[in-house]
């Protein structure tokens, strides 16, 4: 497009690096620090680089054996998966008929506006009533309390980006079908559905990324292995007494992993998902 | 098929997401609004009625200013660097170099790393006996002694900052890259033809495609921003001396460290206002930017 002045490439090539290193140094960090002994971490001078890498921490979190710091930390694991999970798919459950209802019905629009200007309130203005409520229903502490909590952040916003998936599925593709002789519910089961496969699992990859990150209702409605996340024991580690830096480094390696995986390999689909709304404007 | 029917069988289709949110956000919601009226305390006794009290005496105590005040300055510099940086690296990563698709690939990382991960990281990286940061600078000889950057009001709600940025100016980055993406390149070639300078060519070319699109960024993370609660409890829990307490921790230590859910709720909405204020003049400001820009 344009023929690029030797000096100019140079500083194209120096800004690159300098923000490829912005980038990287806590992360590496974060990973050197879970492989390094504990005495090279309390070292003066700092030791950068250890002597000799030592992954046993990550044995030590990932063993199930009984009233072990692993233990905790796989209930934990454990509970973040199953809590996203059924919220995410609590959440498709919801979005994929409201979703299409509003994309081939504007005239309902005003209503799944109403529930994504719902992502204006503070998780605080509703707190004090769902601690309330879930403490009625005995669903303190419980997943399937805390999972439905998550709805209040899952649904809005995988309803909002079902309803641009469909917007995107031309309807003179279901009105063909319907011409056919299709019944409306095979049209959307035969036709629409399919075609909008690719929409419903970049929202479910969202919605769960969302409730793995979710923190405040955690900390709030859960309090032992029963039901508390990974995000609340990560923060509890970091908090707590813990000496060993490299065993928090450890933990928040393995609670990283997974969005940072999912966020690689769909890298495409998560960016055009992130940035629909926002290019349409 | 006649229209009442297509638009009745739109509401049954929306009816379960609805009925879930008049549960989950509805109802709470009016009942903080009937709790802020109340003396009610977290566990036992539901309170009476108090009227304005709540409110009167939040606003008029000297917590509140304070934290206000630390909360836009929190979200103003966070904002205003992650957009600033954003636009850079966008800028950067549209143009040709060696290693662009994996640099672009990178820039996915900070955002996806959970923001409690991202905390523990920089708590540790700020550590007063043995963190990264002070070892770096003592060694580099910019520092004579260890500091303890989380713990000194001077410092903490800076290196807050820090972690926040590092952590959201990819999303902005990403928008941005996005956005410029789509500017097609015979206007920008056109640009080239008719001699236009490295400068106007980004004002008047680049810059209308961009405005849109950052508009919407600089709107969610400003209200994520003035929400912020994550970060700072894991890193400092609004300490020390208070000086990095923002709103959303103040509510949480009235209306749970402290047990008054009345007035915890009465603080809980007048956030609640302040964010739909702001959210309301920004999109304002987004529709006259959308419909100048195109």
């Amino acid at each position: 497009m344009e023929r690029q002045s030797p000096l100019f490439r140079l500083f194209l090539h120096v800004a690159a690096l300098l923000l490829a290193a912005v980038i990287l140094t806590p992360l590496v960090w974060l990973f050197v620090m879970s492989i390094s002994p504990a005495a090279d971490l309390a070292a003066k001078p700092l030791k950068w680089w250890p002597a000799a890498m030592d992954f046993s921490r990550y044995a030590t979190l990932l063993s199930t054996t009984e009233n072990s710091a692993g233990a905790a930390f796989m209930a934990s694991l454990r509970n973040s998966l199953i809590v996203a999970g059924m919220a995410t798919l609590a959440a498709i459950a919801l979005a994929v008929p409201a979703g299409w209802a509003v994309s081939r019905t504007p005239s309902v629009g005003w209503s799944l506006s109403v529930v994504i200007a719902t992502y204006m309130l503070p998780p605080v203005a509703l707190a004090v009533p769902l601690y309330m409520a879930l403490s009625n229903f005995g669903l303190l502490n419980s997943v399937f309390g805390l999972a439905l909590v998550y709805l209040t952040i899952l649904a809005p916003f995988t309803t909002w980006l079902m309803k641009s998936g469909f917007d995107g599925i031309p309807r003179e593709i279901e009105q063909a079908a319907v011409i056919d002789g299709a019944s409306l519910w095979q049209t959307l089961r035969i036709i629409t559905l399919p075609l909008a496969m690719p929409v419903v699992a970049t929202s479910a990859l969202f919605a769960f990324l969302l409730g793995w990150d979710e923190f405040f209702y955690a900390l709030l409605f859960t309090s032992d292995q029963r039901a508390k996340t990974l995000t609340v024991a990560i923060a509890d580690l970091a908090g707590g007494r813990v000496s060993d830096y490299g065993l928090i480094a450890t933990a928040g390696v393995l609670a990283a992993l997974p969005p940072v995986v999912v966020g690689l390999v769909m890298q495409r689909a998560l960016i055009s998902g992130l940035t629909s709304g926002g290019v349409k404007g | 098929m006649s229209g009442t029917w297509i638009t009745t069988r739109a509401w049954l289709l929306m009816l379960p997401l609805l009925i879930v949110m008049v549960a989950v956000i509805g109802w709470p919601l009016a009942d903080t609004v009937q709790l802020s009226f109340t003396d009610a305390k977290l566990v036992g006794t539901s309170g009476s009625y108090v009227g304005f009290d709540n409110y009167v005496r939040l606003v008029s105590g000297n917590a509140f200013g304070r934290t206000l005040f630390t909360t836009t300055f929190f979200a103003v510099v966070v904002v205003t660097t992650e957009m600033v940086f954003g636009v850079l690296a966008a800028l950067l990563l549209n143009q040709q170099f060696y290693g662009r698709t994996l640099l672009r690939a990178l820039l996915i990382l900070p955002w996806a790393l959970p923001t409690v991960v991202n905390a523990t990281l920089w708590r540790l990286i700020y550590n007063p006996e043995y963190g990264a940061l002070n070892a770096a600078l003592t060694q580099l000889g910019i520092l004579d002694s260890y500091r303890s950057w989380l713990g000194e009001p001077g410092t903490a709600l800076t290196a807050l900052i820090v972690a926040d940025c590092w952590k959201n100016f990819p999303l902005v980055a990403m928008i941005a890259l996005a956005a410029l993406q789509a500017v097609p390149r015979d206007v920008i070639a056109a640009s080239y033809v008719d001699g236009a300078s490295a400068f106007s060519r980004f004002r008047f070319v680049t810059l209308p495609y961009l405005a849109g699109p950052l508009m919407v960024a600089l709107v969610l993370r400003t209200i994520e921003a003035f929400k912020v609660f994550d970060i700072v409890w894991v890193m400092t829990r609004g300490g020390p001396a208070n000086s990095t307490r923002t709103m959303s921790i103040l509510v949480y230590q009235e209306a749970f460290s402290f047990q008054r859910a009345g007035s915890g709720a009465s603080l809980a909405l007048i956030v609640t206002l302040i964010i739909t204020v702001l959210a309301i003049a920004y999109g304002t400001a987004v529709k006259k930017v959308a419909g100048s820009a195109t």
